[in-house]
């Protein structure tokens, strides 16, 4: 039995972007939040920085044109909730992102989205940087089963939450089928939890 | 030469095995204060209200260790929401309880007037889509003419919405806030926004619990953003990846709600999907008589449960780490992150002093921020001083600001802005005259709403201004700006550097 949604692993070209604590805010600044779809967010991803840096950014550099793997540092993703900047990622290319460690609500914004987060142990993420500063046309390939990423180095272990690497084999990651399956079940144990609040509202007039 | 800390270093966790109090306490006879047990700890086994929470809204477990959790209350605004109900419509969906979902308008609304149609079109198209979907699906929706708008994470706790031993979720990573009441709160993106409103339920996995004790007393000009500043500082903005946290100690027992809000609110910029406080007595009296709150018998009876959710005391946790509040001093953030923060009266980090892995981002902070490494954080001069946000934009916080406003005038060249948290909030200020106070010392008084925050209206920073802010995230280009930048600090300190035009140690201030 196949799920049509199944995603055992990505691969493409890799864009080294270096540096820890790099927030949502960064990634995909407020402004361009101002919208009711996410369309075209992509052209704004690291619009900021991208500006400030006048041209010396990752994501401006020809060498890493056409790359759909970005390699981060620590914390990828930290701050806003906003699933804009994965959405925005997404539309700038990328699938699969190689980091120290990410922000968990980043990492679940992406999982929703089938998009794959592994981590490297950081001796093993600084040789795949430089493998790929050298040689920005290797293929890499992220593989969710064996939670690697293999590129010219060879294959470099890494790791995939369990909840997630099962989402994403079994293509449940967009997760609403899964818990929508849970009919009555769900109604039970709402019934058990009422709160109060939800079945007492009063006279709201300040 | 490592960098020097504020505060004291822990006992190595292998040998926390047991906290000690000596203080009463202040919950009152009804609780035992507990002795603190580590999870290796060969005791009775106990639950923490993180693990009570779980348990109570397991739905049923999934695939890859992960639960189907039950979202008692979900909250709404108008950012994150539209696109969750459009893919809500697209799969022939409706919001399953609408009665559990509650929206107001934060983020977009300008704070000069609320009146319609909005100036910005993009806005007022993103605050008639919240009004049409919410008409639609039969949700509660506190708009401006409801008299109960506000910013999300103000308007739940003050409406009675948000409960000891809940679950809560919002499409905002400062729900972490409700956590002050004993909820489990979760920030989320904009596909779980819409698996909440179809299922009402998330899959997550489960977390760690960190207990944080932050003990002894706290010196004068020291407030709970200081507090959190501190424990971001020693633990780091990453620290808290895979954890709750459980804020406890004497110090948080003695903290009203507001200030337990504020700390619960920036658990996320240290890296925690969400932080908690124990309910008790406060908790249930700042409840009683909240507009959705149970009446007579029924309350008394909420009651009882919701303070039975606190953590066991012979509950375990998988890390305990304590901070003395003695060794708190009112802070203020240097850089680019809300770890990159510092006592007022120390020095910015040179190079040589951090570690050799902070070097490259301390570098990028300094660069950015314009500032060197050994200058004093006292005496920058700011452009700009925000008072408001989720973070410090209640009564206690306008309360506290407005008693430093009395002491001068608003430096000439300093742009202000004080921002209620909402319309109650406003109402309650007014009430007490704290808008004249603003007023006569030369702040700008305005309308309810995120603001300056994040900057997704008209309050902005223009080109490099330096803001002193009361907000919660100092990232680049957050208040609106891709140049601006930011320094965080409690509301009293923002109003002291508001009358000074520069950094100022509170506690100078209050000791005139």
């Amino acid at each position: 039995m196949s799920e049509p949604n199944q995603i055992e692993r990505t691969s493409g070209r890799g864009c080294v972007l270096r540096g820890d604590d790099i927030d949502t805010d960064r990634i995909i600044p407020a402004r361009f939040m101002k919208v009711v779809t996410f369309d075209g967010l992509g052209e704004h991803a690291f619009e900021d920085d991208r500006k400030s840096a006048k041209g010396d950014h990752p994501l401006d550099d020809p060498r890493f044109a056409k790359a759909s793997i970005m390699i981060v540092g620590q914390n990828f993703g930290c701050g806003s909730s906003r699933e804009h900047a994965p959405q925005a990622l997404v539309r700038a290319g990328f699938s699969g992102f190689i980091g120290a460690s990410f922000a968990e609500i980043f990492a679940g914004n992406c999982t929703s989205l089938g998009l794959i987060c592994i981590t490297l142990e950081e001796v093993d993420l600084e040789r795949l940087r430089e493998s790929v500063d050298l040689d920005p046309s290797q293929e890499i390939v992220i593989d969710v089963k064996s939670e690697s990423v293999s590129c010219k180095l060879g294959t470099l272990r890494g790791n995939i939450p369990d909840g997630t690497q099962e989402q994403l084999l079994c293509g449940q990651w967009d997760a609403l089928g899964m818990l929508l399956s849970a009919g009555a079940e769900i109604d039970a144990t709402a019934d058990r939890l009422p709160y109060g609040n939800s079945r007492s509202r009063r006279d709201l007039s300040p | 030469m490592p960098r020097r800390s504020a505060i004291s270093l822990p006992a190595p966790a292998s040998t926390v095995q047991e906290a000690q109090h000596d203080l009463p306490d202040p919950r009152g006879p009804r609780f035992r204060r507990p002795p603190i047990r580590r999870k290796d700890s060969m005791s009775d086994p106990g639950k923490s209200l993180f693990d009570k929470v779980w348990e109570a809204h397991r739905v049923r477990d999934l695939p890859g260790g992960q639960t189907q959790l039950l979202i008692g209350t979900h909250l709404v605004h108008e950012v994150t929401s539209p696109q969750a109900f459009a893919m809500l419509r697209e799969r022939g969906l409706s919001v399953r309880f609408p009665g559990r979902t509650f929206a107001t308008v934060d983020h977009i609304i300008p704070t000069d007037s609320h009146a319609r149609p909005l100036q910005d079109p993009l806005a007022e198209a993103m605050l008639s889509e919240l009004e049409e979907n919410c008409r639609e699906s039969g949700v509660t929706f506190f708009d401006s003419p409801s008299g109960n708008q506000g910013i999300v994470h103000v308007v739940g706790p003050e409406m009675g919405i948000t409960v000891p031993g809940s679950t809560i979720a919002c499409g905002d990573s400062h729900t972490s806030t409700h956590g002050a009441f004993g909820a489990i709160a979760f920030g989320i993106g904009t596909s779980q926004v819409r698996d909440v409103l179809a299922t009402q339920c998330l899959a997550l996995a489960r977390l760690k619990v960190r207990r944080i004790e932050v003990v002894g007393s706290l010196g004068p000009g020291v407030y709970a953003k200081d507090v959190i500043l501190a424990i971001i500082r020693r633990l780091g903005v990453k620290g808290g990846v895979g954890y709750a946290y459980e804020y406890a100690g004497n110090i948080l027992d003695e903290m009203s709600m507001e200030e337990r809000m504020t700390i619960c609110n920036m658990s996320i910029e240290g890296g925690a999907r969400c932080g908690y406080v124990n309910p008790d007595e406060k908790t249930v009296e700042y409840l009683r008589g909240r507009a959705f709150s149970p009446t007579g018998a029924a309350f008394e009876e909420a009651a009882e449960g919701w303070l039975a959710m606190a953590s066991d005391p012979e509950a375990r946790f998988d890390d305990v780490i304590r901070l003395e509040g003695s060794e708190i001093a009112p802070s203020v953030t240097w850089g680019i992150n809300p770890g990159q923060n510092l006592g007022v009266d120390e020095h910015i980090p040179r190079l040589g002093e951090v570690a050799p892995e902070d070097q490259a981002g301390v570098e990028e902070a300094l660069d950015y921020m314009g500032l060197a490494g050994g200058q004093a954080i006292a005496d920058i001069p700011i452009d700009v001083a925000f008072i408001g946000s989720c973070t410090n934009g209640r009564i206690s916080d306008l309360r506290e600001a407005a008693e430093v406003a009395k002491t001068g005038h608003v430096q000439s060249g300093v742009r202000t802005l004080v921002v209620p948290g909402s319309q109650e909030v406003q109402r309650q200020a007014q009430a007490e005259g704290l808008d004249e106070v603003f007023r006569a010392a030369g702040f700008d008084w305005r309308e309810p709403g995120c603001s300056m925050c994040l900057a997704m209206n008209p309050d902005k920073l223009i080109g490099r201004e330096v803001c002193a802010s009361s907000s919660n995230r100092n990232f680049k280009g957050r208040q609106g700006s891709p140049a601006g930048r930011t320094l965080l600090m409690s509301p009293a300190m923002v109003a002291a550097a508001a009358i000074a035009g520069r950094v100022v140690d509170i506690r100078e201030v209050l000791s005139e």
